[in-house]
């Protein structure tokens, strides 16, 4: 009879599924930052003037920092003269449909499951796909346009609405904000745009899929999404990377920005390679993602992760304006050698402002989960509510998960509830669907699913099945 | 259906079951009484393959397979069903998904296609009605929150579901009030057909009144040490275990 360590062994060292790497002519910058580089990049882009030098201060700014070190995260510290900051798959020419996309990016995402027609068929989801540095695909680009919806790759956005990207550029996450925003506001090469109009609901999921491509090329992305006044948009990003055996660097920034009134949801699969599972190679995920709350808006983060060597992120939300509402919600897998230290800032300036983290870890094989979670309350900030729920489970004996809130409250009105367990997924309840006729793996996949359910209703349909998944692949083994 | 033998299985070095001997013939209902800690749920586990309990010794045939030689999924599929004691809760996860779940994978394992969902929804109704399952019960996650007898009826509407050959209900009868036993008992009958069988774990008579058993087994320190007619539920209850122990006693003095 299988033990539960033998199987979750198995579950543990499942290999990653969607290790493949596509082939395309790139256009590269030669390895090494400084000025010159930053200035080739600027313009390969050809970029403004302003932009150029938004990128030299934040070099130089960089230039000065410390790279962190981090309590619960060890790892070689990445060599940064010895990445490409440019790379760029040569456009044969301007796309105006999908049938015009590289074929062999088609195959990609159809090994993914994800092809484009079939999301832009089945579920009328507008794709903005980003391989590498530059932006190939650009879908449902006019039904957005006759509602005055940008949605962009940052490029495009830099030469179209310039205004637009200089007003908010930089607002939610400031160029000194940390070492490696600071890195990507140096260095980003592309990302995604979008600006709903005022009082204009966006009537289809924006999606975007992130690929890494190229060996060597850490992916600076910067994605900006400002919903105007009323608005609402619902934002969908998911991410993927071939197998590979050198570490890469992820740095991205997103900022968020909800005017009065207006609605971000934000929703985020995160799976990177992880590293084989002896601990080789992966992916660095060093993410700073924040929102903005103007008065009465809302903005909600939902992450699936279960992806990547290493991650950092803490994805959070500035309640400034009145009755604003910032919520998270996280599932994050660790499984093998991963390691994560993630959870979310939520700070709240505004009176009656309200914000919610659920954040559910898993933890399995030799892998460490870390949750660092900070609510700070202002002074100001009367009558401010803050719930956390943080649970951890455990997959095997080896793992570990850690809970690390900071809270900080400045007004005696505010209310602040913290709630944290950690249990063992429990062999009472894999006995109990066994005798009812499942495999130990279903019953674990059942189980897990139901531990996260709080987080999957979250997101869009299409995507929450998407990240099951996504939970099923990084937590079987034992099937096949 | 199925063959018990000189069963014998301990748990961590103390032996509980210490020679089980128990035919279960289709279209049968037995019982099985006997006092707290006798053993009867360690044997509804071993007969589920509950692997904390080790098999030192003994046979168990189900329906020609070697029972014990089955992995606890696989006995599941080949039609025994194990009503728990302890119904266990699973957070997040639907009555209506777990059961789904469980139907499909099953199926797959006998080459068959998914029900289809409007068979499985009328299923669903169906089983709900006969066991008087509240509807939204069905919805919830899988026993979280509900009360001591909801659980129970869960089991038994699940056993519904899942339609097996055997069923072992352990105490399904404890924790139900009167009306809720009937419903239960009631179920069961209506579930009972010449093709299937069911070993009635329970402590009262009470809900024999219910479900009629063709036998009443006693259990006592890990053997089966009585046999007898459904009068003899009614005898237990009026005079307890101890004339039987007392009889026991005498026969080995
Ligand atoms: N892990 C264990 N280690 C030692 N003894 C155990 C262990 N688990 C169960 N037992 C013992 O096995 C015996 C049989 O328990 P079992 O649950 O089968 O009794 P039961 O007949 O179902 O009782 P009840 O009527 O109270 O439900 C008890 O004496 C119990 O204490
Ligand atoms: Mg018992």
């Amino acid at each position: 009879m299988q033990n539960e360590d033998q199987l979750l062994e198995e579950v543990t060292n499942s290999e990653y599924k969607y290790g493949f790497y596509t082939e395309m002519d790139s256009d590269q910058a030669p390895k090494g930052l400084n000025e010159d580089i930053i200035r080739f990049i600027s313009a390969k882009k050809k970029e403004p003037e302003w932009l150029l030098e938004y990128r030299l201060n934040a070099l130089r700014i960089w230039q000065t920092m410390e790279e962190p070190n981090w309590a619960h995260l060890g790892y070689p510290k990445p060599d940064f003269q010895d990445l490409h900051y440019y790379s760029a798959p040569k456009p044969k020419k301007q796309l105006d449909s999908l049938d015009e996309v590289d074929p062999e990016l088609l195959e990609t995402f159809k090994k993914l499951g994800i092809s484009i027609e079939e999301q832009e068929r089945l579920t009328g989801v507008a794709v903005d796909v980003v391989v590498d540095s530059v932006s190939v695909a650009t879908s449902f680009k006019k039904k957005l346009g006759e509602l005055g919806i940008i949605f962009c790759s940052f490029s495009e956005a830099v030469q179209e609405h310039p205004e637009l990207v200089r007003k908010y550029l930089g607002t939610v996450v400031p160029t000194t904000d940390n070492f490696y925003a600071t890195l990507n506001s140096a260095v980003f090469t592309d990302g995604s745009f979008c600006y709903i109009p005022k009082g204009t609901k966006c009537p289809m999921e924006l999606s975007t899929y992130f690929r890494i491509n190229e060996a060597n090329t850490g992916q600076f992305e910067r994605t900006l999404v400002v919903a105007d006044e009323g608005s609402y948009v619902s934002y969908l990003e998911g991410c993927t990377a071939p197998m590979r055996d050198e570490n890469q660097l992820h740095a991205a920034v997103v900022e968020l920005v909800a005017l009065d009134n207006a609605e971000i949801k934000y929703s985020t699969i995160q799976n990177w390679y992880p590293g084989s599972k002896e601990g080789k190679g992966g992916i660095y995920n060093f993410v700073t993602k924040r929102g903005l709350c103007m008065e009465n808006s809302k903005i909600s983060w939902t992450q699936v992760e279960t992806g990547s060597a290493v991650t950092w992120k803490y994805p959070g939300c500035i309640l400034k304006g009145n009755n604003s509402i910032g919520e998270f919600y996280s599932v994050a897998v660790t499984s093998n050698h991963q390691q994560a230290d993630t959870g979310s800032k939520m700070i709240h300036l505004g009176k009656n402002t309200k914000s919610t983290i659920i954040s559910k870890g898993i933890s399995a094989g030799q892998a460490q989960n870390s949750y660092r979670g900070l609510v700070k309350i202002n002074k100001g900030a009367t009558n401010a509510r803050n719930f956390t729920q943080c649970d951890s489970l455990l997959m095997g004996n080896n793992c570990g998960a850690h809970t690390f809130p900071y809270i900080e409250v400045g007004n005696q009105s505010s209310k602040v509830e913290h709630e944290a367990t950690t249990s063992k997924i429990g062999e009472d309840q894999i006995f109990y669907c066994k005798q009812r006729g499942m495999d130990e793996t279903t019953a674990i996949n059942l189980i897990v699913n139901g531990y996260c359910k709080e987080v999957l209703n979250q997101l869009p349909m299409e995507f929450a099945v998407e990240a099951q998944k996504l939970l099923e692949i990084s937590l079987e083994g034992s099937v096949g | 259906m199925i063959k018990i033998k000189n069963l014998h299985a301990s748990i961590e070095g103390t032996e509980i079951l210490r020679g089980i001997n128990l035919e279960v013939k289709a279209g049968e209902i037995h019982a099985i009484m006997g006092p707290n800690g006798s053993g009867k749920s360690t044997l509804a586990s071993v007969l589920a393959g509950r692997d904390e309990y080790e098999v030192t010794e003994g046979s168990v045939d189900f329906l020609g397979n070697d029972l014990l030689d089955m992995e606890p999924e696989d006995r599941s599929r080949a039609g025994l069903f194990l009503a728990f004691q302890y119904p266990v809760e699973i957070p997040g996860v639907s009555n209506i998904n777990f059961l789904k779940t469980a139907i499909n994978e099953a199926r797959e394992k006998r080459g068959e296609e998914p029900m289809a969902a409007k068979d499985f929804l009328k299923r669903v109704k169906d089983k709900s009605k006969l066991v008087e399952l509240d509807g939204r019960l069905a919805n919830r996650s899988v026993n979280e929150g509900f009360s001591g007898g909801e659980k129970k009826r869960n089991e038994i509407f699940q056993m519904a579901m899942l339609d097996p050959k055997l069923s072992v209900l352990d105490e399904t009868d404890s924790g139900l009030d009167i009306d809720a036993l009937r419903v239960v008992a009631n179920g069961v009958n209506q579930l009972k057909t010449k093709d299937n069988a069911s070993i009635v774990i329970t402590h009262y008579q009470r809900l024999l009144d219910y479900i009629v058993p063709d036998f009443v087994h006693v259990l006592y320190q890990g053997r089966i040490v009585k046999t007898g007619p459904k009068e003899l539920a009614l005898e237990l209850e009026e005079k307890g275990y101890d004339w039987i122990i007392k009889d026991l006693e005498e026969v080995s003095a």
